[in-house]
């Protein structure tokens, strides 16, 4: 093995640069319109995600117990995946990972602050995958909402071909990349970063107190009338604000209040579908993208007829 | 209600048993409510958060009786608030676990539909997994 050298400069260059990328098991399935895309809406940025060969599951909720290392293991090993790929010449000197996903972005960053900061627990984990070379604390660990804000919104502005112009979005966040506050990548009470891209992308950003607000995240399993009083409360409070559709970076989110409308519908007559966007599938088509991009057909509430209506897209077809 | 609490060197066992699980200091609490205030889940439990805290630092296992810490999303709601920087999700968390590691699961994976099981993302059911099952 190489030896590593010293973590890449913030103000790396923005042309056609390489990140590592970790999509995790939701973007490959039920939210491959998530994935797609925003690897489209990269691209024509200039950033190429290279996805991180054998990566594994980063264990989709992050630990909470103090005595529980095993279950950190497999958030460790994605990031000893990104050390190869700066050893084998895949990405140069680029020690940051990338997620779509706000669930593996907490755990992975949760996990990586945690073995960061206790030398004994990374030993211990690091011992315990003695046939992987061990993991140096070097990776970091970013959102690709991060990315878009250090490449600056301003950039991305210029890039827009079709501005969003009088589409009303309500962005959502949901907790994952909010709190806790060490792990959040915006204010944990008054987010505005996905306000700030939506403008950027000509959008009208529609505030409302519950984009911080729980989805129910996994009690959707087993408790799904819970998640859906949470998805009514969300989404008619985005609907009074004037909102005409959300956005989300988090597939449990999306799944949450975009297919549990299904079950809001059947317990308040009152309730009014509203679409749930992924906010690259916005980005995909401000930037005037090719249509296999926005991947339209695994949302549960059909966009497109609003998408229409501002004439964004055709009347038929995505 | 008034009701009068013994505290015996089993109450500190439990007490310990949940700090040590969680990582945090369960007497640090001191009942200010802003937990239960904020619980975007709390018209569903039967007792509050600032409840099982109450329970908790004063060591009375009766706290694992309740329903509460099951209907919590680990949502990290309370922790950000907590005037005292308590980690209230982690004491959840710990309560959680306590009923775990007996191997009792909270969760039967048969008795969800199949098509549920079909359309479900596997971030909800893998997390669902790890909150829920021993």
């Amino acid at each position: 093995m190489t030896t590593r050298k010293t973590e890449t400069p913030k103000t790396a260059a923005t042309d056609n640069f390489k990140i590592p990328y970790y999509p995790g098991c939701t973007l490959k399935t039920t939210a491959k319109n998530f994935e797609n895309s925003a690897i489209a809406a990269a691209r024509a940025l200039g950033i190429e995600l290279m996805e991180i060969p054998r990566w594994n599951c980063c264990g989709t909720v992050f630990s909470l117990t103090h005595d529980d290392l095993i279950h950190h293991v497999a958030s460790v090993r994605n990031f000893i995946r990104v050390q190869e790929m700066n050893d084998y010449g895949l990405v140069k000197n680029e020690n940051r990972l990338v997620t779509l996903c706000a669930m593996c972005f907490n755990t992975l960053k949760s996990t990586n602050l945690r073995v960061k900061k206790n030398a004994e627990d990374l030993k211990k984990i690091n011992d315990l995958m003695y046939r992987e070379e061990d993991y140096t604390g070097k990776v970091e660990v970013l959102h690709f909402l991060e990315l878009l804000k250090s490449l600056g919104f301003e950039k991305i502005r210029g890039r827009v071909k079709k501005p969003l112009k009088g589409l009303k979005i309500a962005p959502y966040y949901g907790c994952m990349i909010l709190r806790p506050q060490e792990i959040g990548i915006d204010d944990p009470e008054d987010p505005t970063i996905q306000r700030d891209l939506l403008l950027s992308l000509g959008a009208d950003s529609v505030d409302t107190p519950y984009k911080r607000v729980c989805c129910g995240s996994y009690q959707t399993v087993k408790e799904k009338a819970i998640v859906a009083e949470l998805a009514y409360d969300i989404l008619s409070h985005a609907r009074k604000e004037g909102a005409e559709a959300m956005a989300t970076v988090c597939p449990l989110c999306a799944f949450n209040l975009d297919h549990r409308q299904k079950e809001v519908k059947a317990s308040h007559s009152d309730f009014e579908e509203m679409p749930v966007f992924y906010v690259t599938q916005l980005m995909a088509i401000a930037f005037g993208l090719e249509n296999e991009s926005y991947g339209f057909d695994q949302n549960y509430v059909d966009p497109r007829p609003l998408l229409a209506s501002k004439s964004l897209i055709k009347q038929q077809g995505s | 209600m008034i009701k009068k609490v013994e505290l015996t060197p089993e109450n500190d066992r439990f007490i310990n048993k949940v700090n040590e699980l969680s990582g945090e200091v369960v007497t640090l609490c001191e009942q200010c409510g802003t937990c239960s205030g904020g619980c975007p889940l709390v018209s569903e439990m039967d007792i509050t958060p600032s409840q099982w805290m109450r329970l908790a630092q004063l060591g009375l296992k009766e706290v694992l009786d309740y329903k509460a810490v099951w209907v919590c999303a680990s949502c990290f709601t309370c922790t950000v608030r907590c005037p005292r920087k308590i980690d209230v999700s982690k004491v959840a968390e710990a309560l959680r676990q306590i009923i775990l590691r007996k191997a009792i699961d909270y969760i039967d994976l048969k008795a969800i539909p199949k098509e549920e099981l079909a359309c479900l993302p596997q971030i909800a059911l893998v997390s669902a997994c790890r909150k829920f099952t021993g």
